[in-house]
């Protein structure tokens, strides 16, 4: 379990660049202000372009964890 | 989509190349741009015609000329040659292998998220005429068919404007 109140998990694992910014920017789309996205991804392009993504769309970046091969990015809804 | 995301900034690219590899380099970006909210324009022209055209169908043209060239220039998105190292189609071949064991989306497959994400199509009217080619000929993504002008008056007002 993770320490944010995840509203819906993205599992991106697999897809390459530009794909999990594009998956995340769709996922988000339909859910609604202050709600908890959970990004899993094992790209590591994505680990560098997500946090940058939330910065350039406003949204707010909670943090970036690492387990085994998954990283998990949790992105809330602004 | 697009319309729904506040305006931060917009991107506009010239897809003159009809080749696989820079048509995909162009829709990397244009996807990335629209997932950041960003704008997306791209005008579409000569070569880069061949992107967008549909598959099926008759040859195009409307004399020998322009028959000529399009039967041997009959593109759509899945048929398109490498810029480099085509060797005779097996190149592109190869890498749509290479590309989807990493999971790398298609062409076709970047072309129907860029339309989900509200990405405009502008084809050139003048390529499409030199051609003998018609709005009809190309994928439904597609939205004006504009001129120079119209692509500079969208150009003047990006922030990002590439010639691919």
């Amino acid at each position: 379990m993770s320490e944010y109140a995840v509203d819906k998990t993205l599992d991106a694992r697999g897809l390459s660049c530009p794909m999990p910014s594009v998956k995340t920017a769709l996922a988000l789309e339909k859910m609604s202000l202050g709600e908890v996205l959970e990004v899993l991804t094992d790209d590591p392009v994505s680990k560098k372009d997500l946090p940058v993504w939330a910065e350039s769309t406003g949204n707010e970046l909670l943090g970036v964890k690492e387990e085994d091969k998954t990283i998990k990015i949790y992105l809330k809804k602004a | 989509m697009a319309g729904q995301i506040k305006n931060r900034g917009s991107v506009t690219l010239v897809l003159f190349s009809g080749e696989m590899d820079k048509a995909i380099a162009a829709f990397v970006i244009a996807t990335a741009a629209a997932s950041m909210g960003m704008t997306v324009n791209i005008f579409f022209t000569f070569w880069g015609l061949n992107v967008i055209k549909k598959e099926g169908g008759l040859i195009k043209g409307q004399n020998w000329m322009q028959k000529m060239l399009n039967m041997m220039n009959y593109g759509h998105a899945r048929k398109l040659a490498l810029s480099k190292m085509n060797m005779a189609g097996m190149g592109p071949a190869m890498m749509k292998v290479m590309m989807s064991k990493k999971k790398v989306p298609s062409l076709k497959e970047f072309i129907k998220t860029a339309g989900e994400l509200g990405v405009k199509f502008y084809p050139c009217e003048m390529s499409m005429s030199v051609m003998g080619l018609k709005k009809e000929d190309f994928i439904d993504e597609c939205q004006d068919v504009i001129g120079a002008v119209s692509y500079l008056a969208i150009a003047k007002d990006s922030e990002v404007n590439l010639f691919i």
